[in-house]
Parts: C-alpha cells; sequence; structure tokens
C-alpha cells in the first residue's frame, strides 16, 4: 500500500491543470533508455503484513529487556526509561515537525531545546550548549575542527588519550584525514596503567586541543584539573567526553577547567536501539561560541511583547557560510534532544543523583565479588563509576559464550582494541542489574574457571 | 500565553520518578569526586507531561498539515513505522552483541543495504552516516581516498553549482578541498561552458544535486556526467532530491559515482524537529573498498536448512569509521517498513504524485507569482516572492502570511541564484483539496500584497506568537535559563 491519497478522477484533473495527459508526461526530461528501471524488489505488502514481517525479524534477536541480562557497556548504555519520556517523544507535534526555522509555529521545538541546552549546561558546569550532534563519536571529532578554527589552523596537534573509546578515536582519524591535522597519543600499546600525567609530555605549542574521557574507558574516574592546567599554560583548549549519568554524582568537567566538553546522551532517556539513533550533546565556553558548530537556540521577545525564542547566531552555519562554515552540520538530533530534556525534567536531582548512585554501588558490588573469584582480578587501582576492567584467567570470548548459555550478556573484550589487555574484560552495572543478576554473573564465571 | 521554562516550574524537594534503593551493601563514594550541587529541576510527572504539552500546541507538524519546505521533503511519516522502531526486540539491544544474538538486526541491515542499491543501482552502500551532510561528508572522503590510491593527490578542487545546498561545499572544505563554483544556465541546468572550464586535473570532483534545488532535472545530465569523467573527475550526486525519481531513474545508471540518500526525506522516517536523520551513502564498484568500516555481510554462507550468518565486514581500503557504532539503526528500521510496504510500483507511485503534485500546484500559481524557470518541474519548484505592484513586499512576508492561512512556509531565500525566493516541494502524500487550499492562500496573499500590504508586513497574527526580535537574540545570547537566584529560601 501507499500513502498516496489521489483518486484517479483528482488526478486526472490535475494533469488536465498542467496541461499533459498521462504522468509519463511529466519525465520526458528523463534519458528515455534509463527511464523507468525494472526494480526487483518483494512486491509491497499491507501494514498487517508488514507488522508481522518486521515482528519476525525483531523476535530473530536476543534483547536485554526479556532474554538476557546485560552486563555489556562500553558506550552504549542499558537504562530504565520513565514512561512519560516516550509518550511525549509520540506526540506528533514534535517529531513531525522539521529544524524550526519559523519560530512563529515552532516555538514548542524551540523552547523545549533551549531547555535541553539549559540542562546540559547545568548537568556538565558549562556556559552553552548547542543543539546536539549525531553522537558522542562525532561530537569528540567536531571539538577537534573547532578547536584547529579556534586557532585558525595555525595549531595542527590534537593529543587524544588512548583511553578514549576506540571507536570515537576511530571516528576521529576519519575526520581529520584531510584536515592536515596531527594525532598524538592515539596509541594502543601506550601504557594503560598510567593516569592523566602520561599525556603532558605530549602536550606542545603547537597542540590546539587535548582530550581525555571521564570516566574512562575502562571506567576509570581521575580530576582532570592538574592536566587543564598544564595544558592552558601551553596555550591548548582541553576537550572532555563525558558520561552524563557519572555526572550526576561526579565532580563537573566545568569545574574541571575543561572549555569543551562532549559526550554520548543515550544514557539519557534513549533506548539502546543498537546503536542509534543517539545523542552528541556539545558544550563549551562564552568566549569560544563563534567556533561552535551546530544549531543554537536563544531567548528573545516578539513583536507583542512575549517571550520567545529563537535559532541565532545562525551566520556560523552551513547554510548561510558555506565553505567557510565550521562544520556542514545541518540535520542533528533534534528529537533525541528531546528525549534527554525530558529524562532530565523527570528524574530531576533527586532522580538522577539516585541513578547514579545505584550504577556506582552496584558495580562496587560486582567488582569486589569478581574479584574474589579465583583467577580473576581487577586490572586498576584508579576510582571507577560504573564499569571496571577485570583480568581474567580465560579469554573473554569463552567466558562470554559461556554466559550467554546462562541468559547473561557479558562484558566487553578489551583486547580486540589493546593488545596488553588480551583476556580483560569491561563490566558494566547499571540501576537494571540486580544484586541476584550480578550473585548469577558471578557464580558462572566462577564455574566457568573450573571447566 | 508563553508557557513557563522547564526551570521556573521547579519547586524544591519533587520528583517526577523514583528508583529502587539499593539491594546491594553500600560501597564508599569518593569524596574528592563528588560534585558539589546538582543544579536540576524538579518537578512531578504530571508538571513534566503538562508541560510539554502545552509546548507541543506551539507547533506545527506534518500531522497539522501541508509542510510545503522544498528540498525538506516533509511528506507524511506513517505510524507504523514508529511501533516497529520500538519493538523491543529491535529497540533493547545493544550494538556490541555478539553477531549471533543479532541475526534479525542484521539481516534487516543487509536487506535493506540490497534494496538501496536496487533502487540507485549502485554496486555497494554503507548505512553509518548519520544524517545528509554526514553522508556527504563520507562521500567526498571516498572521492578524495580514491585519488590518492590512485597516486593522483594533486586533485584538490570540488566543483560545486551555484544553486547547491549549503552542505555541499561545508562538506568539501571538512575535507580540506577547495570549491569552485558552477553558474547555471538560463534554463536553470548546469552551464556546461563553465563546467568544461572549470575540469582539469585537480578536479576531484563535482557535487549535484538532481533534480536541482530549483527542481529541474539538468536537461544535459549525460553531458554533464561525461565531461567531469573525462577530466578524471568523479560525479557525487546529493540524493536531497531523490523523491523525484524512485523508480523513474536510478543515479547510478547515468553514472554518478557516489550518491548519499536522506531516509528522514525520502523514505519518511520523521524529521522529529531538526532530526536525527540517517544517510547511507552508496558507490560505484570502483569505490566500494573506501566505505566506512564496518558493512554488514555474510560472514557464513547458508544452506537449505539454515539461514545465512550475518556479520560485519571492513572494505580493504576503507576510510574509517564515521561515528559509533553501526548508524541510525532506529531510521532503518522505518525505511525497511516503509519500502516493504511500497513494492516497486509504489516506490515509482511515489515519484509520479511527487512530481504531479508540484507541476500542479506551480500551474495554480503561474501568472500571479513568477516561475524563474517555466519547465516542467520535478518535485518541487521556486517562485518569486515579489512584485513591481507591491513594492517593499519580500518573500518573507508572504512565508509569514501563509501561517494566518494554516500552512507552514515554503523554504524561502534559498536557492541563492532567484530573487526573493519560495521553494516549495507539497510531496506526494497532499490530497488535490489541501493543495487546492494552498495555491488559494497564496493567490490571495499576493492579492492582499498590492491592496493591502499592511496585513502582509504585520504577518502572522493568528499564530501563539507574532514575528521576533533576532537582533535582540544574537545581541544578549541568552542561551540557558537556570533555577532562580532565591530557588529553595
Amino acid at each position: 500500500m501507499t500513502y498516496i491519497p489521489h483518486s484517479p478522477k483528482e488526478r486526472d484533473a490535475m494533469l488536465a491543470a498542467i496541461g499533459v495527459n498521462y504522468l509519463e508526461d511529466l519525465f520526458k526530461d528523463i534519458p528515455a533508455k534509463h527511464r523507468y528501471p525494472k526494480l526487483d524488489l518483494p512486491p509491497a505488502l499491507t501494514e498487517m503484513e508488514a507488522a508481522a514481517e518486521l515482528g519476525e525479524l525483531a523476535s530473530g534477536n536476543e534483547n536485554v529487556q526479556s532474554d538476557l541480562v546485560s552486563f555489556l557497556g562500553a558506550g552504549a548504555y542499558h537504562h530504565y526509561i520513565p514512561a512519560a519520556v516516550d509518550h511525549i517523544l509520540r506526540r506528533g507535534e514534535f517529531y513531525t515537525a522539521y529544524t524550526p526555522y519559523q519560530p512563529e509555529i515552532s516555538q514548542g521545538t524551540l523552547q523545549g531545546i533551549f531547555e535541553y541546552q539549559s540542562l546540559i549546561c547545568a548537568l556538565t558546569g558549562m556556559e552553552v550548549s548547542n543543539a546536539s550532534h549525531y553522537d558522542g563519536a562525532t561530537a569528540v571529532a567536531e571539538a577537534a575542527n573547532m578547536a584547529y578554527a579556534q586557532f585558525r589552523g595555525k595549531r595542527s596537534r590534537v593529543v587524544i588519550s588512548p583511553t578514549v573509546h576506540p571507536q570515537y578515536r576511530a571516528t576521529m582519524r576519519t575526520y581529520i584525514q584531510g584536515m592536515g591535522m596531527e594525532l598524538a597519543g592515539d596509541d594502543p600499546n601506550a601504557n594503560l596503567d598510567a593516569g592523566p600525567e602520561a599525556l603532558e609530555s605530549l602536550i606542545d605549542d603547537n597542540t590546539a586541543l587535548v582530550i581525555v574521557q571521564y570516566p574512562d574507558f575502562f571506567g576509570r574516574v581521575y580530576d582532570f584539573a592538574k592536566l587543564i592546567e598544564i595544558a592552558h599554560a601551553r596555550g591548548a583548549l582541553v576537550c572532555m567526553t563525558v558520561n552524563p549519568t557519572a555526572l550526576g554524582l561526579l565532580k563537573t568537567p566545568g569545574e574541571m577547567g575543561a572549555d569543551i566538553v562532549v559526550g554520548e546522551g543515550q544514557p539519557l532517556g534513549i533506548p539502546l536501539s543498537f546503536g542509534g539513533p543517539y545523542l552528541g550533546f556539545f558544550t563549551t565556553r562564552k568566549q569560544y561560541i563563534h567556533k561552535m558548530a551546530g544549531r543554537l537556540v536563544g531567548e528573545t521577545v516578539d513583536n507583542r511583547g512575549q517571550r520567545a525564542f529563537v535559532l541565532t547566531l545562525t551566520a556560523r552555519e552551513q547554510h548561510i557560510k558555506r565553505e567557510r562554515a565550521i562544520s556542514n552540520i545541518c540535520s542533528n538530533e533534534g528529537l533525541m534532544a528531546l528525549a534527554a530534556a525530558l529524562y532530565l525534567s523527570l528524574l530531576g536531582q533527586t532522580g538522577l543523583r539516585q541513578v547514579a548512585e545505584l550504577c556506582y554501588h552496584k558495580a562496587h558490588y560486582a567488582a569486589e565479588q569478581i574479584s574474589k573469584i579465583k583467577g580473576f582480578s581487577l586490572c586498576f587501582d584508579a576510582p571507577f563509576f560504573h564499569e571496571f576492567s577485570v583480568c581474567c584467567p580465560r579469554p573473554v570470548a569463552e567466558l562470554n559464550d559461556h554466559l550467554l548459555e546462562h541468559g547473561i550478556l557479558g562484558g566487553y573484550d578489551l583486547g580486540q582494541d589493546y593488545p596488553a589487555l588480551k583476556d580483560h574484560m569491561l563490566v558494566t552495572v547499571t540501576e537494571m542489574n540486580t544484586r541476584a543478576e550480578i550473585d548469577a554473573l558471578v557464580e558462572i564465571l566462577a564455574e566457568a574457571d573450573h571447566d | 500565553m508563553t508557557e513557563p521554562t522547564i526551570y521556573e516550574l521547579s519547586s524544591p524537594g519533587r520528583t517526577g520518578v523514583t528508583f529502587p534503593v539499593p539491594d546491594v551493601p553500600l560501597a564508599k563514594l569518593p569524596q574528592n569526586l563528588l560534585r558539589k550541587e546538582l543544579p536540576l529541576p524538579e518537578l512531578a510527572e504530571v508538571d513534566v507531561v503538562r508541560h510539554y504539552i502545552a509546548l507541543s500546541k506551539y507547533n506545527y507538524s506534518v500531522d497539522d498539515g501541508l509542510y510545503p519546505l522544498g528540498s525538506c521533503t516533509m511528506k507524511y511519516n506513517p505510524k507504523i513505522n514508529e511501533d516497529t522502531a520500538r519493538l523491543p526486540g529491535f529497540a533493547y539491544t545493544h550494538p556490541l552483541q555478539p553477531v549471533e544474538t543479532v541475526q534479525g538486526n542484521l539481516a534487516l541491515m543487509f536487506t535493506l543495504q540490497e534494496w538501496l542499491k536496487e533502487i540507485s543501482g549502485f554496486a555497494a552502500l554503507t548505512l553509518q552516516p548519520a544524517a545528509g551532510a554526514h553522508g556527504e561528508l563520507t562521500g567526498v572522503l571516498i572521492m578524495r581516498a580514491y585519488h590518492r590510491d590512485r597516486g593522483d593527490p594533486k586533485r584538490v578542487r570540488m566543483l560545486i553549482p551555484d544553486s547547491a545546498h549549503g552542505t555541499n561545499p561545508a562538506s568539501s572544505a571538512m575535507s580540506n578541498l577547495e570549491v569552485v563554483q558552477i553558474p547555471s544556465d538560463a534554463r536553470g541546468n548546469l552551464d556546461l561552458v563553465a563546467l568544461k572550464a572549470a575540469c582539469d586535473d585537480a578536479t576531484v570532483g563535482l557535487m549535484l544535486t538532481n533534480p536541482n534545488t530549483l527542481g529541474l532535472f539538468d536537461e544535459h545530465l549525460e553531458q554533464v556526467i561525461k565531461i567531469v569523467h573525462d577530466c578524471g573527475g568523479l560525479v557525487y550526486g546529493d540524493g536531497a532530491n531523490l523523491n523525484a525519481l524512485l523508480g523513474i531513474l536510478r543515479p547510478a545508471d547515468v553514472g554518478f559515482d557516489v550518491m548519499h540518500f536522506n531516509l528522514h526525506k525520502t523514505f519518511s522516517t520523521p524529521h522529529g524537529g531538526g532530526g536525527p536523520g540517517s544517510g547511507p551513502v552508496g558507490v560505484s564498484e570502483k569505490l566500494a573498498d573506501f566505505l566506512p568500516a564496518p558493512l554488514v555481510g555474510i560472514i557464513e554462507e547458508g544452506s537449505d536448512e539454515e539461514p545465512p550468518l550475518f556479520g560485519f565486514v571492513t572494505p580493504k581500503k576503507s576510510i574509517g569509521r564515521v561515528k559509533a557504532f553501526h548508524g541510525h539503526f532506529g531510521m532503518m528500521v522505518r525505511t525497511y517498513t516503509y519500502i516493504s510496504m511500497h513494492g516497486p510500483d509504489g516506490l515509482r507511485k511515489i515519484a509520479e504524485y511527487a512530481v504531479l503534485n508540484a507541476n500542479y500546484v506551480k500551474a495554480r500559481l503561474k501568472g500571479v507569482y513568477t516561475v524563474p524557470f517555466d519547465r516542467i518541474c520535478m518535485h518541487e519548484f521556486v517562485v518569486e516572492g515579489q512584485w513591481a505592484e507591491a513594492p517593499g513586499i519580500r518573500a518573507l512576508d508572504v512565508a509569514k502570511r501563509l501561517m494566518d492561512y494554516d500552512f507552514h512556509p515554503p523554504t524561502n531565500y534559498f536557492p541563492l541564484i532567484v530573487h526573493e525566493a519560495l521553494m516549495i516541494e507539497p510531496t506526494e502524500t497532499e490530497n488535490k483539496r489541501t493543495l487546492d487550499a494552498f495555491a488559494d492562500a497564496l493567490l490571495k496573499i499576493a492579492d492582499e500584497a498590492k491592496t493591502t500590504p499592511s496585513l502582509l508586513h504585520e504577518a502572522p497574527h493568528k499564530t501563539p506568537f507574532g514575528r521576533m526580535d533576532e537582533v535582540k537574540a544574537a545581541r544578549e545570547l541568552v542561551l540557558c535559563c537556570w533555577l532562580p537566584e532565591d530557588y529553595g529560601d
């Protein structure tokens, strides 16, 4: 079926008004020999049949709600999403609107983004937030573009910690391949035991930006204030990519002095959905606003004296600046930003702190129990939030196969990205995991060691 | 009638959701690493719901009516798509699960890759890019990598028509390419003489939107492509306007080398107030090895009894990944649903009726509105929002006045090559009655422009908000709200 509402009579009347006889008459400019290709696609389904087919495909997966207990994170997290979030997202007024180019009839979207910007600033301790990027990885890559632009190309080195998410580092490499930037620190064979001080020697007078992750990819939490001070002393900017749930509990990057704070907003009310759509949040300090990419909503008044909101500083963007724009971003993650705003509004300061503490306590319980199993130990001594790295007595893939047989989705195999961390598993625990599930994980890991 | 902000609605001690008490012993918190305060608002669930419902009522959306934004393809978003994308089997799968546990997702992605290849004619395709502009960056990086791989790194110039979307030059600049603008000719086609003059051994390629942003199919398309290929360049297709070509023409068949799709335009995934979109990229055989990694492939062939095992594969000379994980999977589910319900005949019908609707509205407006390039158009067309008899009236005034007739205005001031441009794309999902009402409104406004211009200058009148002080917004830069200073006192 289609969603085309014309009756044959209406169609004919319209063709007559245009002055042609047939629909085919509208396509004479198309090269004749290529016109109307025969498409080898399955015949059309009705809605009922499509619903059944998609249901069938969906049931071909094992999901973390009803089939599996998940201890997998590594950049995407299974959190509870309050019911009201999706009820609001499903309002056609929000999801079937587009970019609020016409503020008179888009105040819902505009005020929604303005509040999202406010909530993200409150969470990160920063001064300005844009209306979103595609995801955490692209937000990090755009931070490098921004810093490069801030220094007008005169500083070309970007220092990135090897403990930034491997896929974010990969995205960064892709983004800068044409830009003539030099990437330092992107070395999976570096000393991974080292803290922030390991980056100090890489920051030179040519460094535009230093990028660190908080908590880092291994779950560790460091105070970056000293590193930021050193970077600033050498004239460089610092970008922190952060987990927003952790900020329910932990010291803000703003307080540490970061210049750009970005991250993956998926934990804020957005379903796992096999990796997307997610939400890249992006914040900075007011002094750098003109080099920040992406849309921005600002407060103003309308001609009736009412408080209202508009897209502002649009002269930074591609549709006006074209090849001189900082970024090509146009569509962003509007509806996902609304999801995050809803999530943060519903949880408020009490709820978010509660989620963060639950994650923290449960992860620490799990870590303690796992470290008691013979052959297993925690790899690092540093404080951690809701993820931790475990040295295992056997290959992670084998352990995960065994866990999967018991309905448990095990942690991330760090050996995939870090040769030195062969047999190391990154375990993630959130508020969704019960003590019984953690105990089951521990029991099965202990068993696996005896097999 | 303004709605307070979420912070103004906050009251100490409330929360919209609570969580269970810990069922594990409490661990010691790292005191030196804790934040001092968490200044988020405090509301009950009902407050939050009423706030956002109030805001939703200030929005105009496709579900409210015609949204004829040119080059945005604001077609109706089928409701079934929203249901399928939220099936727990899809929504609760983690992107890093073992492939054996997500064969449904991978089968869907693999099939969608095949379908989009079939629809466009391209040999290989990635679903990873998050939006159209992201697809452009991907495509441009692929073109750059291709030339460098051939040992031809001196190619640094991208040719871009003057009618192109701003994302095209911006995407080229993000790959450090130099942009050369190519003018249009008197019939709205690319100027062949200028194109020939610009093509040389430093040309990376041409980024061509076809039909272009005037809604016109280039009458010399095959020549254009040949000229670029003859100088060793590649031709990039901006798929923003693919809605006009479904089942009509496969871009790869006429020689396009690479193209991005906009699933949120052509394939009905909702625009979400500005996103998320999805921007898959198709490429010809010679560019297949450069696609971003990973793609979905068959890693173990199936048999009569067993389906194949799907997994991830990395192209040999991949430019790398362009984002984390696998792309906007939720948008892929919606697109899969949409294509499966249309089949080959339904897809062609989409293009036919999109083009019918655009030409019909154009026919109704002609004579009253100046149509700068008066040819049979494709899915959209451009008129001028100005009249000699109505001095002082601009396209902006026409656009604002349309809101008083309950329509979303068209794109205005784009493309840049038409004065006071109004770019109208009705899409195929609008019926004749709606289009007539829209045309009637525009005709009436043209009349008002000449007789009572103040109606236009002061428009909109009937919307909840009037025209905005954009200068104040940019000058004062109030970009955040906070808890009031006396909060909690």
